[in-house]
């Protein structure tokens, strides 16, 4: 199981990019949105969880079609559906890959663009904890949509429509918890929210990814 | 019967990584392997004792693909018993499963992990492979890679291949090599099911044709599926 | 005999053939009357005014559109659990037809809230979670619709059904927490003290029915359509196979 997981990392290094991608469009996403709203300071803190949490969910879902697209197309899938390791597990390994790529470098460079969306000072820590703990649902459901449309010619649009409202809960929960952190209110309700929401994620989603993956294998 | 007993190793052949291969024949009995739901093989049955290949002759499309992926655990028969578990059986389809960006050494590696059986360093030599161990999969010509995909199954440890016509695009020299390869996995007490045009120099290989297996249209009113007639 | 006999497709045809005038007929019936009823005979709300009378599209429509989705999930539990292929279809018969009472419901409540809240649109829980289950159902219509392979399909979305009822579920405790809402509380109640005054209650109840009745005449003629163009592509495939 491990060797998966060091084989996923080494084709993101290898394949150039891999890390640096969603890293990337986050970064657009932080810069475009002050051109949009205009740059004063007190709208910018305002909306800066949002755009922060809406930004890494937008970089998350665009590297969604790879987890699986390139194993099925070189037919590595097949013998991984093979293997003597169960499904399950090639999934969850392959979730816990794209979150080492894509979640992980999201949750690091937050506080950064936090500074360029004028975040204020008590958000940052909030910001942090909140993408630690939510990003991991974000690649566990987007794993499973990958899933879904992993037999698809042009899965990509519809990978988006299947995963967007699956996001909805772990947003709202992520991006409250900053607010209510900027704010100086309680946070602890929407932060156990959404661990349970990545917790319960974590526990039952590779199930329904293995089942998907097996019937679109057929 | 062919001089070259299949049970004596040939003394050419490089020692295969100990796989402690199970010794069980592959029994198919009544199997219905379907594309899409509708059935293209029906009532197919066959014995592969250990240590013995088998050869699936057919027209393209008549469903050698599908029979090796049904019975590689990838999609469900309709009806029948296999014999032995999907965990006995190592597949190689038309694609090798190989990463460009990966060394062949890695390559190879990566499914030595995956089924727990050491490292890659026997099955490189056995397939002529351990000159280019550091080179990219990507850079390989198409001969090489297909090889590399056949070591693969040197190093899943499993008892009886499933080859979907795997000398396409060898040279002659590849193939003595895969040849080769098959007959030490044979006389390690090994089976193969090969699905293959060409004659391949393999000693007590039998032929099973598919032609008469064709599944045959369902008559008008479904017999086939009773319960949803309606569908037929 | 068991139920499960409807489950074979001839059986299925047969009897939605018997049954469906019926259920048309009395839709048509009990939506006029109650639609008359509601909009003619009742007195306007001493506080909405007129307004109030779009209740008797946005309540049996809203109810409907939660209910198809879970119509939708029963049919695919139903057909990953017993393989029975009308279930599927009438899974995938009923996507639309919730959708659309989805929208009607998003509608309708845009018309009502505008005199009574001054605003089309309110970003609040109960219109969330609606607009959020439209966004369900598309997704479940454009998988349907992007696999060719009907077993595969009805596979995918049957545990995209399942996947996508439980974050339904929790999308709409998760909207309720974001934002308390100006929406009024249930127009509908076991607790009667809660409920909307008889001389409302009597005609919703009947637009209600007919709605139902609606969905459900609606659903057999898509199934029955479903089952049909199934049929088709079966004796299409017996063709190219002899």
């Amino acid at each position: 199981m491990i060797a998966l997981l060091l084989r996923d990392l080494r084709l993101a290094v290898r394949a150039g990019g891999g890390f640096g991608l969603g890293l990337a469009f986050f970064l657009i996403v932080t810069v475009l949105v002050p051109f949009g709203v205009g740059p004063e300071g007190g709208t910018l803190a305002r909306i800066a969880p949002g755009i922060l949490w809406v930004g890494a969910l937008l970089a998350c879902l665009l590297s969604l079609d790879r987890i699986f697209a390139l194993d099925f197309e070189d037919g590595s899938l097949d013998l991984l559906a093979t293997a003597p390791i169960p499904l399950e597990a090639v999934v969850t390994m392959k979730a816990a890959a794209h979150w080492l790529t894509t979640g992980l470098p999201l949750v690091i460079a937050a506080p950064l663009f936090g500074v360029l969306l004028h975040l204020p000072g008590a958000g940052f820590f909030w910001l942090t904890v909140s993408l630690a703990l939510g990003t991991p649902a974000l690649s566990v459901i987007g794993t499973f949509g990958a899933a879904l449309t992993v037999g698809l010619k042009r899965g990509g649009l519809l990978l988006s429509l299947l995963v967007l409202p699956l996001y909805v809960p772990t947003l709202i929960f992520g991006a409250e918890t900053v607010r209510r952190g900027t704010a100086g209110l309680e946070t602890g309700p929407p932060l156990l929210l959404l661990a349970g929401i990545t917790a319960a994620s974590v526990a039952l989603l590779p199930f329904a990814s293995a089942a998907a993956i097996r019937v679109n294998l057929r | 019967m062919n001089p070259a007993d299949p049970t004596v190793p040939d003394p050419t052949v490089p020692d295969l990584p100990a796989t402690g291969l199970t010794v069980t024949g592959l029994t198919v009995t009544g199997l219905t392997v379907s594309r899409g739901g509708i059935p293209v093989l029906e009532g197919i049955g066959f014995t592969l004792a250990p240590g013995r290949a088998l050869v699936l002759r057919g027209p393209n499309g008549i469903g050698k693909t599908t029979l090796l992926r049904t019975l590689a655990g990838l999609q469900p028969p309709l009806a029948g018993a296999v014999s032995v578990p999907a965990e006995a059986i190592a597949y190689s389809g038309h694609a090798d499963g190989l990463k460009a960006t990966l060394t062949v050494a890695e390559n190879l590696g990566f499914w030595a992990a995956i089924h727990g059986t050491g490292g890659p360093g026997a099955a490189l030599e056995a397939m002529n492979l351990a000159a280019l161990r550091d080179r990219p999969a990507g850079a390989l010509s198409a001969g090489q890679k297909r090889r590399l995909g056949l070591a693969r199954l040197l190093v899943s440890g499993r008892p009886v291949w499933m080859l979907d016509e795997p000398t396409v695009s060898l040279d002659a020299a590849s193939v003595g090599l895969f040849e080769r390869a098959v007959r030490a996995h044979l006389a390690g007490g090994g089976s193969a099911l090969i699905a293959t045009h060409v004659e391949l120099g393999i000693a007590g290989a039998e032929v099973l044709d598919l032609a008469p297996f064709k599944a045959r249209p369902p008559a008008a009113g479904g017999r086939g599926h009773p319960f949803d007639e309606a569908f037929a | 005999m068991s139920i499960w006999e409807y489950a074979n497709p001839k059986r299925f045809m047969q009897s939605s053939a018997r049954v469906l005038p019926w259920v048309t007929g009395l839709a048509a019936l009990a939506l006029l009357g109650g639609l008359a009823w509601g909009f003619f005979l009742t007195p306007d709300d001493y506080r909405q005014g007129s307004t109030v009378k779009i209740i008797y599209l946005h309540v049996p429509s809203a109810m409907l559109a939660i209910n198809g989705w879970g119509m939708m999930l029963v049919a695919s539990l139903i057909w990953l659990i017993r393989r029975h292929h009308v279930s599927a279809l009438a899974a995938r018969a009923a996507a639309p037809v919730g959708m659309t009472m989805t929208l009607i419901a998003l509608f309708t409540g845009a018309i009502w809230g505008q005199p009574m809240w001054g605003t089309w649109w309110e970003w609040d829980p109960r219109l969330t979670s609606f607009l959020i289950l439209f966004l369900f159902y598309l997704g479940y219509i454009a998988l349907w619709e992007a696999i060719d392979n009907p077993d595969t399909a009805a596979d995918l979305t049957s545990v995209l059904c399942l996947v996508g009822s439980v974050f339904a579920v929790l999308s709409r405790y998760a909207v309720n927490f974001w934002n308390q809402g100006l929406h009024q509380g249930a127009s509908l109640s076991v607790d009667a003290q809660e409920n909307v005054a008889d001389v409302f209650w009597y005609p919703l109840l009947t637009c209600i029915a007919g709605f139902v009745l609606l969905f459900v005449a609606l659903v057999l003629i898509r199934t029955r359509t479903e089952i049909r163009a199934r049929r088709l592509q079966a004796l299409e495939a017996r063709e190219r196979m002899a």
